[in-house]
């Protein structure tokens, strides 16, 4: 293995010895979403004409667990092993900024997909949704789950503390996912907020990814991939040169 | 355990012209060429380091000693690529640590000070981890003869977490080990440590130096320094204030030393230059006019003393005047004082 698979492969099994924390429990949190929204939900909100809100919901829950947790994976393997001293194994090493991002990123998404995969399964028990364009899925999957992942490593990296990393997530990453429509469409929110909510890069995420369920969306997907993958170049550029640069890492 | 090559490579790139000529003559293992480290801190820049220029040479054990705050685990970060250096440059082998840093780390085996560990994984999980992150691929021959050799062979399986303080070190060893560098850096690996796991600790190093490798050290135990290291640097306030070889450290401070134990107050006079550790106090003599007045001294003050001896200066005594030396020249010469040839 080269340097890169090796942290990949580390950073994987890091989370994998404890999945019932890190895969099991958001898993059980978005099905709780899922259960009490939908049922206090079903009848009150009419999103898109032929689409009842439960089978609405799943694509948001789904999104929302795979952003969170491709999140939550890089930014708190890099604080606790900034905060434990161990990241210094790794820093002792001739592996490149390139093969940190690499391995951080790519471990990430796995998290975040794995967790994603696993909500999708078990909303089928309540909820049968239609596959419109099943490669948009896969596209906005992949790359919702590579720019919160990439966002974990610069959230990981500027975090001294448990508390800041806390406040990152808690002030930042989930009212973020929580206003980009994953329990609502958009377009039922007065102009002003359909207006701010435009402005948030995670609503394109979720739109365009359901999009690939309904063959319906708020926004065009073309102009969703646009938005985010441009987001997610912008994020990587970051990431790499405060890696490159050794930022809070290397004195 | 099987030694493993030692040679010198280059850092896979054409040497200049003048590296070339300089090539001929036999590099050092590790050359810190005018290694200055500045922080800034709220209360103003910070100099940790102050224009370090030292050689290790190929094979050799050195000791790099100093109080704490002076600078050692700073030179050392810097060596390693923890910490960038404000000015100056520090090579391994000829690779530059900044330029050629892939290479250069490849040569380094460092041990860290701080007891640190990941929780998540087992000793071996550990030990492989860090052989693919040096891309070393089917290293599990070598993790097992690593293992048997620092005493972890039943402790593979454990956890991190499980293990005391002095395996835990155990571990940090093996894993600085587990590519084969040529050059090993130890910072103060015994703090802490029990005596039987300190004799095993040294027992394999200076194995390791036997067979060829560059050891680099920093310890607060001078007995150690004294024992092992050929050569010695000593640090105080950033600045080498000391370099030679142990030898001829230990030789410029020829003198003896009168210990005895008392309960009594000294005199003044013997007061103001004893070293005293609770009953124990250390007079630096010269020579038998000086221990002869000392005990004088004593008796005209009426001071009954236990268990007197005399003993050749240590490295401690040289430490000791090193540093007092190097104070008062910092004193009389203001910020910038000048190195000492030695004690």
């Amino acid at each position: 293995m080269t340097g890169w698979q090796m942290l990949f492969y580390k950073e994987v099994l890091r989370f994998w010895k404890v999945s019932f924390q890190t895969v099991g429990a958001p898993v059980l949190t978005a099905v709780l979403y899922l259960l009490i929204f939908g049922h206090v939900l079903q009848d009150h909100v009419k999103v898109y004409d032929r689409i009842d809100y439960i089978s609405f919901l799943v694509p948001g829950l789904v999104m929302m667990s795979v952003l969170q947790n491709a999140f939550a994976n890089s930014s708190s393997s890099l604080v606790q092993s900034k905060i434990m001293g161990s990241l210094v194994f790794q820093l002792l090493t001739p592996m490149s900024h390139r093969a940190w991002f690499l391995a951080y990123v790519g471990s990430s998404m796995v998290r975040g997909l794995v967790v994603g995969l696993g909500v999708f399964l078990v909303t089928l028990v309540f909820a049968r949704p239609e596959l419109a364009a099943p490669l948009w899925i896969i596209v906005f999957a992949l790359l919702g789950a590579a720019l919160l992942a990439t966002l974990g490593i610069i959230a990981g990296l500027w975090a001294d503390k448990f508390d800041q990393m806390a406040a990152f997530q808690n002030f930042i990453i989930v009212p973020m996912t929580f206003l980009s429509g994953v329990f609502y469409s958009i377009s039922s929110l007065p102009p002003f907020w359909q207006a701010v909510s435009h402005l948030n890069p995670f609503f394109y995420m979720i739109d365009g990814f359901r999009y690939g369920f309904f063959g319906q969306s708020d926004a065009s997907p073309w102009l969703s991939l646009g938005i985010v993958g441009t987001a997610w170049l912008c994020v990587s550029a970051l990431a790499l040169q405060l890696l490159r640069t050794g930022y809070k890492i290397r004195s | 355990m099987a030694p493993w090559p030692v040679a010198v490579q280059g850092c896979g790139r054409k040497p200049t012209r003048a590296e070339a000529v300089k090539s001929l003559s036999p590099m050092p293992a590790v050359s810190f060429q005018s290694v200055s480290k500045t922080y800034s801190t709220p209360r103003g820049p910070f100099h940790a380091l102050s224009g370090v220029s030292l050689d290790i040479e190929e094979g050799e054990f050195f000791g790099l000693l100093g109080p704490n705050g002076a600078g050692k685990t700073t030179l050392i970060s810097i060596l390693a690529g923890l910490a960038r250096a404000s000015s100056g440059r520090v090579l391994v082998q000829g690779c530059d640590v900044q330029a050629d840093f892939s290479q250069a780390r490849r040569k380094l085996g460092v041990v860290p000070q701080e007891l640190v560990f990941d929780p998540f994984f087992n000793v071996r999980e550990a030990l492989r981890f860090q052989s693919g992150y040096f891309g070393v691929k089917g290293n599990d021959d070598w993790i097992d003869e690593l293992l048997h050799s620092l005493g972890l062979a039943d402790k593979a399986q454990a956890n991190m977490r499980q293990l005391s303080g002095g395996m835990k070190r155990r571990v940090l060893v093996a894993q600085a080990l587990v590519h084969k560098p040529p050059i090993i850096v130890l910072d103060e690996p015994t703090a802490g440590v029990d005596v039987e796991l300190r004799q095993t600790l040294w027992h394999f190093i200076a194995k390791l130096n036997k067979q060829g490798h560059t050891v680099l050290l920093t310890t607060h135990y001078l007995e150690e320094a004294e024992a092992l290291c050929g050569r010695i640097a000593m640090l105080k306030n950033g600045r080498v204030v000391a370099l030679d070889r142990t030898s001829e450290l230990l030789r410029a401070a020829s003198g003896n030393v009168l210990v005895f134990k008392t309960d009594s107050a000294l005199p003044d006079a013997l007061a103001a230059q004893a070293r005293v550790t609770g009953r124990v106090v250390q007079l630096a003599a010269n020579d038998a006019q000086d221990i002869e007045r000392f005990l004088a001294t004593l008796r005209e003050a009426g001071v009954e003393v236990q268990d007197i001896e005399i003993r050749r200066a240590d490295l401690e005594d040289v430490f000791l005047n090193v540093m007092a030396a190097a104070a008062a020249a910092e004193e009389t010469a203001g910020a910038s004082p000048q190195p000492l040839e030695h004690a």
